[in-house]
């Protein structure tokens, strides 16, 4: 396969790079849990359960298709190979948790990969929406759509009190997580970051690396989210969030702006070092790649490099990963051969760039 | 240094717990400390995940340390009737089993609930439409009555009696409601 065709056929519409403040905030995403009244949790679940769980989304759809979305496909965790598995997972559209355990898991996913609906997780349905940029409301809106629809046919576990009940009791209210991914390397260069993740926290919002729980920020990609989900109303949540990612934001802007003043010729340096390594190397571990990924994107951004496509940061931080490249090259691949064929394929990716 | 959960073996495991700033410590024999469940394991190669911060957290409860001890002779278990999962199950998973468990463990849950969301215990967000039906009048029925407080403390009497009579009809659709779906 050219590479070109695998990266089309790769390619979720939210890695575009495009969308407002697209220089900063990569993705948006909003996630809400619901489970159906009258059958166990999937931690307890009998077969006969999960299956009819299955049905009936799949019923669903064919009764009434939610046509806003375009074609919509069901995919059922049981018939993937683990490699399909791992890279749906890379691509942030279905859990760790539902490619490695769940029984009779499924995910159904709309062509554009905007919405995905995972089924059997650690809820019966989670809806999730993930769009470019910084597009939190029009995410939730999608969100809630999808719900209705879902609601039509099918009874929630609801509860007067306290709202959607939800297997963990982390989730339980609304269900709903809302985060985005962001791209800071103006803040981590000048040191600042450290003192703002605590301040974050405080306000009762999470910051993680880019694939969620105990992960690194890989490529200077932190993930901020909420934290609690009762009490507050959706659009108070998102609003929230919103609020203290729009100062994140301009804290990074005035620090790329000061970082240039500052230290220009050592950034364009640094740029360009690492968009040497990138052009040039024959074997690149996943860690040093993320870092010079995120300098380019920096290099991109800051206007050194001229000609690239800003894509190229949330394209490649996906493709790199082990399961794209081992489905790129079409079998497994040891981590020394992951390595090489990670190299080859960022300088392939590159010169596609020039042409 | 004696165990404080049984009092009789050596105390051979000290942890100190902090949570939200504070501190607390214990001092376990080996036994007691496998029967206090993850939370206390900490074998390295295990990794720490998000259950077993929640399960520590659960853990931390008051209520339940002191149902431990009142109920230290006597097995008292309270159990879900649909799922059968039990409240100390709970604790361990850190997962309900059913949406019923909600109403099972009950008033033990509140304080959990709060801890884990800044001190909220109640819903204030999205009601489903269809289920929902009643639910959304309720709502609106508190929202009015709230309004009209405020509306007769400043004496303006005429848009008072204009929201009373939207309560007042409001109530009557959530009564035939009611009467519609028995």
């Amino acid at each position: 396969m050219s590479l070109e065709r695998f990266i089309n056929q790769a390619i979720s519409s939210w890695m575009s790079a495009e969308g407002p403040d697209a220089d900063i905030i990569l993705s948006s995403r909003i996630r809400l849990a619901r489970n159906i009244n009258q059958y166990k949790f999937p931690i307890l679940f009998t077969n006969d359960e999960a299956k009819s769980v299955i049905q009936k989304i799949q019923v669903i759809m064919d009764d009434s298709s939610f046509s806003k979305l375009g074609k919509m496909e069901i995919l059922l965790m049981d018939e993937l190979q683990p490699l399909q598995k791992r890279v749906l997972m890379e691509k942030h559209l279905i859990s760790p948790h539902l490619a490695e355990n769940a029984s009779f898991g499924a995910c159904l996913l709309s062509e554009n990969e905007e919405l995905s609906v995972m089924i059997n997780e650690e809820d019966h349905i989670r809806i999730q929406c993930l769009y470019p940029g910084f597009q939190l409301l029009e995410a939730l809106a999608m969100a809630n759509e999808v719900d209705d629809w879902l609601e039509e046919k099918i009874d929630y576990a609801f509860d007067e009190g306290i709202g959607y009940l939800t297997s963990c009791p982390t989730n339980v209210g609304t269900g709903l997580r809302a985060s985005v991914m962001m791209h800071l390397p103006g803040l981590i260069l000048t040191q600042q970051m450290n003192r703002i993740i605590p301040a974050i926290n405080q306000l009762g919002l999470v910051v993680r690396g880019i694939y969620g729980e105990g992960s690194e920020a890989l490529g200077n990609i932190f993930q901020v989210s909420n934290q609690m989900t009762l009490g507050k109303s959706e659009s108070d949540i998102v609003e929230d969030l919103i609020s203290v990612v729009s100062q994140l934001i301009s804290q990074e802007r005035s620090a790329r702006e000061a970082l240039v003043k500052s230290s220009n010729i050592q950034l364009e340096d640094r740029v360009f070092r690492s968009f040497g390594t990138l052009s040039n190397s024959r074997i690149i571990e996943s860690k040093e790649a993320a870092k010079c990924l995120s300098d380019v994107r920096l290099g991109i951004d800051m206007g050194y490099l001229k000609g690239l496509s800003k894509n190229i940061l949330n394209e490649l931080m996906i493709l790199t990963q082990p399961g794209f490249l081992q489905q790129y090259a079409g079998g497994p691949l040891r981590p020394h051969e992951r390595d090489i064929r990670r190299a080859t394929l960022i300088r392939e990716r590159l010169k596609m760039e020039n042409q | 240094m004696i165990c404080e959960e049984c009092n009789q073996r050596p105390a051979s495991l000290h942890f100190t717990k902090i949570i939200n700033g504070e501190k607390a410590e214990y001092h376990l024999c080996e036994k007691c400390a496998q029967e206090k469940g993850d939370m206390f394991i900490t074998n390295g190669a295990t990794g720490f995940s998000i259950n077993n911060l929640l399960a520590g957290l659960l853990n931390m409860n008051p209520t339940i340390q002191k149902h431990e001890q009142d109920s230290f002779q006597k097995e008292n278990i309270v159990q879900c009737d649909q799922c059968s999962m039990t409240f100390q199950q709970f604790i361990k998973l850190g997962r309900f089993g059913c949406a019923n468990c909600y109403k099972a463990f009950g008033d033990q849950l509140t304080p959990i609930l709060r801890r884990l969301h800044s001190g909220n215990s109640s819903h204030n967000g999205k009601i489903p439409a269809r289920i929902g039906g009643s639910l959304h009048l309720k709502k609106n029925i508190e929202q009015l009555k709230h309004q009209l407080k405020e509306i007769i403390s400043k004496e303006e009497f005429e848009k008072a009696a204009q929201i009373r009579d939207e309560i007042r009809l409001l109530e009557s659709q959530l009564n035939t409601n009611h009467e519609g779906g028995k």
